[in-house]
């Protein structure tokens, strides 16, 4: 016997009970599909994190100034002033991991088109702060090294602020906005960057010129930075290096001693990604646990199945046999029964999955992302859940003694 | 036919069961020889032996002592596949209740030995079709067995016991579970596939059944007690009137 006589004599036993084979299945399709969904769903999560901190800058760092301790009453970052402008010019010439250094200044303001207004925060920088966040300007042109030496008033918006002050879909370049009632030019508008996983607009913003900013907004030039410092490490690998570098130079030329505190604190983002992405993965394990139980549930439900079968057909195993059945074509016919309900249920589980995973992702605006592996490697564990469990009922069908098979009522 | 070399040879064949700690002696030195397109009824009360028997002759079990030749071949130390092969080339059975597959056609049921010679969908077709036709159901092969009567049912079992082309038909009481008419016309097959020369085993306690077969053996206590040659009666009804008639 053939191994497609086979199937066909094992699939025709499956479809004279229709329903019973329906629902023996189901427990596979139930866990394939919970499979296939919680990963979907797990690595979709991951994959938007890991997107939101690329759109936030790669390999950042970001340098806080200290904290200040009046009479046991401390305050938060930047409420002492720490950091100065020698001390970034120190951290981008003299530390080979770091690529990039620019220092964030910021303030609160009302900006002013001819017709509207918005209230954003406007950012003094460099324009190397816009190769560590990696943020291209969407029309016009970037901020330049001749805007931040001479100070011109030039302001570059981010998404919503043009939009509030323009109007979706309008070309705001060259157009006059009032920070402060002083008038800037718009030089250029910035790529979307979209939200934050807890829901802060990147696009909220607007750029100036660092001098502009410290003659204009913030009035007059001051020896400490009354901001943050931007890093770009040399790479992602590198950020931890760069994070002790930037540390220890810090520590020296703030005269810091051995056992003292840091006057200054870093964050290290790519070390935060990294994080958040491992919990995802934590729970996407255990979501993927938890559904792989419920495959092995389904596989019980086969086994219970097949052997209630075998038993109810004792006497049609006892009539194979006497017209010269062999065990082995006994034990083949069980197991492809088995191994047909299983692979069944896994395509069946991967069309539900994948249905219910998209169902799932668009009610609760969930990211989605399929992994082709996932897929197989299901269709392959519910084929070995099937061999599995289908061996027990087939060996013991095939082990039946002719004549007691065909006694049997 | 060669009628001096018997088809089937039992040499003091002895049978014993172990259940627990008694040892029941189903058989007691049985030795019998049947040759090629015979027709012999085994008769007994029950305990006599006479389905333990059947089932050595069946290739089903396997003497405790003795030889058992099957057309001049040592079976008694076949293995169980060796078994199951003997029993598909050599060997055909009918049942007291048909033993058909539920739910199947009477072509599917009869083409199961088929499959398991391993013979092509199309050839199996062919050759169920034929032994059903044989049997005068040539116009029911697509019907399942709880579309059909009783006799019609042990017809299906017949072609199926046929189809592989056997060379002993073994039935255990093959009419136990038919009405009187209806088994004469089984009984009329039988005999019809005796005089094509297959060899024909019946097990039986009726004596009006028994009659049908050209020697009856008796058997008692695990032993042969009689074996006797008697001109057998003719089945009245020809399966090719069947086949119009219906039943």
């Amino acid at each position: 016997m053939n191994p497609l006589q086979t199937l066909r004599v094992a699939s025709r036993a499956l479809l004279r009970n229709k329903m019973r084979s329906f629902l023996t299945t189901l427990g596979i399709i139930i866990g394939v599909s919970a499979v296939i969904a919680m990963v979907a769903i797990g690595e979709g999560a991951k994959a938007q994190v890991a997107a939101q901190f690329a759109s936030m800058g790669s390999n950042l760092l970001v340098v806080l100034p200290g904290t200040t301790t009046l009479g046991g009453q401390r305050g938060g970052y930047g409420s002492m002033m720490t950091l100065t402008w020698d001390d970034l010019r120190a951290v981008r010439s003299e530390l080979p991991t770091v690529k990039y250094a620019a220092a964030q200044l910021s303030s609160g303001a009302q900006l002013m088109s001819e017709d509207q207004n918005w209230s954003t925060r406007v950012f003094g920088t460099t324009p190397e702060y816009f190769l560590i966040r990696n943020w291209a300007t969407a029309l016009g042109s970037p901020m330049s090294d001749s805007d931040t030496e001479g100070g011109t008033k030039i302001v570059l918006l981010g998404q919503t602020v043009a939009t509030q002050l323009f109007g979706a879909n309008a070309n705001p370049v060259g157009q006059l906005v009032r920070i402060r009632n002083i008038p800037f030019e718009v030089k250029g508008v910035l790529e979307s960057k979209g939200q934050s996983s807890w829901g802060q607009d990147y696009d909220d913003v607007a750029f100036i010129p660092l001098k502009t900013f410290q003659t204009k907004i913030q009035g007059g030039l001051q020896q400490f930075i009354s901001g943050q410092i931007y890093v770009g490490a040399t790479s992602e690998a590198d950020t931890a290096k760069a994070q002790q570098q930037i540390t220890s130079l810090l520590r020296d030329r703030h005269r810091i001693g051995p056992g003292q505190e840091d006057d200054f604190s870093i964050r290290n983002l790519t070390e935060l990604a990294n994080a958040q992405e491992e919990s995802l993965k934590t729970i996407t394990t255990l979501l993927a646990g938890v559904a792989a139980v419920a495959l092995l549930v389904g596989g019980i439900g086969i086994m219970n199945i097949m052997l209630v079968s075998v038993t109810e057909r004792t006497r049609e195993i006892g009539v194979r046999m006497a017209v010269g059945a062999k065990p082995r074509n006994i034990l083949a016919q069980f197991l492809v029964e088995a191994l047909t309900l299983a692979i069944a249920g896994g395509f069946l589980g991967i069309v539900f999955g994948l249905a219910g995973g998209q169902l799932l992702a668009a009610r609760f605006h969930w990211p989605m992302l399929m992994r082709p592996d996932i897929i197989a490697i299901s269709v392959v564990f519910s084929a070995l859940v099937g061999i599995v469990f289908g061996l027990y009922p087939a060996r013991k069908a095939s082990l039946l003694d002719p004549i007691e098979a065909l006694r049997f009522e | 036919m060669s009628a001096r070399r018997p088809l089937l040879r039992l040499e003091d064949v002895t049978k014993v069961y172990h259940m627990g700690d008694v040892d029941v002696h189903a058989l007691r030195g049985v030795s019998l020889e049947v040759h090629e397109g015979e027709s012999i009824a085994i008769m007994g009360a029950s305990g006599s032996g006479k389905s333990t028997l059947m089932n050595i002759i069946g290739c089903l079990d396997r003497p405790t002592t003795g030889r058992y030749l099957l057309a001049d071949e040592e079976v008694s130390s076949l293995d169980r596949n060796e078994l199951a092969e003997k029993r598909n080339r050599t060997l055909g059975f009918v049942f007291q209740n048909f033993n058909l597959l539920a739910r199947t056609s009477a072509t599917e049921n009869v083409e199961l030995p088929l499959l398991y010679a391993g013979l092509r969908t199309r050839e199996r077709h062919e050759l169920a079709r034929a032994a059903l036709t044989r049997v005068g159901l040539g116009d029911r092969l697509h019907h399942h067995p709880n579309q059909m009567s009783g006799g019609q049912q042990q017809r299906v079992a017949i072609a199926r016991a046929l189809v592989a082309n056997p060379k002993v038909i073994l039935a255990d009481e093959p009419t136990g579970n038919l009405d009187s008419v209806t088994s004469v016309e089984v009984m009329a097959i039988f005999q019809q596939l005796c005089d094509s020369g297959i060899t024909v085993v019946l097990v039986t306690h009726e004596p009006d059944i028994a009659r049908y077969a050209a020697r009856v053996v008796m058997m008692k206590d695990g032993k042969v007690q009689s074996d006797q040659r008697q001109p057998p009666q003719r089945a009245a009804v020809k399966p090719t009137e069947l086949a119009s008639g219906g039943a």
